[in-house]
């Protein structure tokens, strides 16, 4: 069990503890080979232990800047960013050429990182405890559960694959919300505005980023 | 609100629920159904402009103080025995059982609901639901997907169940029509002064979004079917399968 992030005086899940929980959530997960080899308590270990990375990141006093830069970090070794990438892309991904796909799978990873880690600081002095996990369809399910001064508890689920040949996570939900759901409307959203032109569309991706 | 007599009142909320049943079409939805997405985009854009005013008001990132958090305290305490008939009306034992003691502390302890101290001595959190719920335990389908002016994401079902809550409220058995009706605004501006506090956070994540229109409803739609336990295995998403 660790304490480490920090709570709003809120009373409910609001967008913004959601999007800190998810900027949590997205350091949290690290799983080592082999992939279904998990249970339960290695689960936990792991995720204790990314939660020791991002828990060094956030106290370690460097500027906002520094610390996106480390939380890139940590999101390109825990989660599969070119699954979450392309999904979130969907069918626009089979028409985009390979040099587009990796365009826009780095513009996105500096883009998701950054979109959450932003939102760290509220998260200083909440406590994660990992409650367990179970194989779901092709991948595992750890849940945990996040206590948040003065907020109801609320449950916190990453789902990790072996499928990439390593176990990386590639969905957070927060509360039945789902993090690749999520930004695959905004993914789409933003590609419509550029009526499906794929360069302008990853121009604008890098800018937010 | 006129004088109406009691077994007239009662009938609004039947009808309202016979209208919803004979509506309903299925028991768990998965997907997103949006046949009024037209006119709940132009909703959409009167609830930002109206949430962004507001948080032009009050500081953006202030939690709204002391006396907001006594107001919604206040209408929280008061919303409970329309939640605790709701459970009931679920078969729900366990969560009436918690908001009656929660109802009892806040009401002494808590100097009449000002204080949440169920909430915070007591760890009796407080166990939300609704007539929306109700419906979806006795098996009313979610209809359509509805934006509503001021309270935002909804469906057909959730809409329904505000009328009814509206009316279902066992403090209306023991306060007179005049009273209640002071109860009701009591709550509707609590309610709104709870609202007040995230104003700005909620204003701020939606402004991000080139589709804060889709956005605010999945994230409706996903967290709904969670809290109700309508969701599914089947229905979660699997890239690698595809």
């Amino acid at each position: 069990m660790m304490t480490f992030l920090t709570p709003m005086p809120n009373k409910t899940l609001t967008r913004r503890s959601f999007a800190a929980s998810v900027a949590a959530g997205f350091a949290l997960v690290a799983v080592p080979r082999p992939a279904f080899a998990l249970d339960d308590a290695s689960a936990r270990a792991l995720i204790d232990r990314a939660l020791a990375d991002v828990n060094e990141i956030i106290n370690s006093g460097r500027s906002e800047a520094r610390m996106l830069a480390d939380f890139e970090g940590v999101f390109t070794r825990y989660a599969d960013v070119t699954t979450i990438a392309r999904t979130t892309l969907g069918a626009a991904a089979r028409q985009a050429t390979a040099a587009q796909m990796s365009e826009y799978t780095r513009a996105f990873g500096i883009y998701i990182s950054h979109k959450y880690g932003r939102r760290f600081r509220e998260f200083i002095g909440a406590q994660i405890d990992i409650t367990g996990s179970r194989p779901l369809k092709s991948f595992y399910e750890v849940r945990s559960v996040a206590h948040l001064q003065g907020t109801a508890p609320f449950e916190l689920l990453w789902y990790v694959s072996g499928a990439s040949g390593r176990d990386l996570f590639f969905n957070i939900v927060i509360e039945g919300v789902d993090l690749l759901n999520s930004e695959r409307v905004e993914m789409g959203a933003m590609l419509d505005r550029r009526r499906g032109d794929i360069n302008a569309f990853i121009a604008d991706l890098r800018a937010l980023g | 609100m006129p004088q109406l007599p009691r077994h007239f009142r009662l009938a609004v909320p039947l009808l309202a629920v016979s209208l919803l049943v004979s509506c309903a079409e299925q028991q768990v939805a998965s997907g997103i159904n949006d046949p009024y997405e037209q006119s709940n985009r132009q909703t959409h854009e009167f609830n930002l402009a109206l949430s962004n005013a507001v948080a032009g008001m009050v500081d953006g990132d202030s939690d709204g103080g002391p006396v907001t958090k006594v107001a919604a305290n206040f209408a929280a305490n008061l919303g409970l025995p329309n939640k605790i008939l709701n459970s009931l009306l679920q078969g729900r034992i366990e969560p009436a059982v918690m908001n009656t003691l929660r109802l009892v502390v806040n009401t002494t302890f808590g100097v009449g609901g000002l204080f949440d101290a169920a909430g915070t001595s007591f760890d009796l959190p407080e166990q939300y639901t609704d007539f929306g719920e109700t419906l979806y335990v006795w098996g009313v389908g979610e209809g359509a997907y509805l934006e509503l002016p001021v309270i935002g994401p909804s469906t057909e079902r959730d809409a329904a169940g505000k009328v009814v809550d509206f009316f279902l409220d066992p403090l209306g058995t023991v306060l007179t029509e005049r009273e209640h009706n002071a109860v009701r605004v009591l709550r509707g501006a609590g309610n709104a002064a709870g609202k007040l506090r995230y104003a700005g956070s909620v204003s701020d994540m939606l402004q991000g979004s080139a589709d804060s229109y889709a956005q605010a409803r999945l994230i409706y739609l996903q967290n709904r079917r969670f809290a109700l336990g309508a969701t599914s295995d089947d229905d979660v998403f699997d890239p690698y399968a595809e």
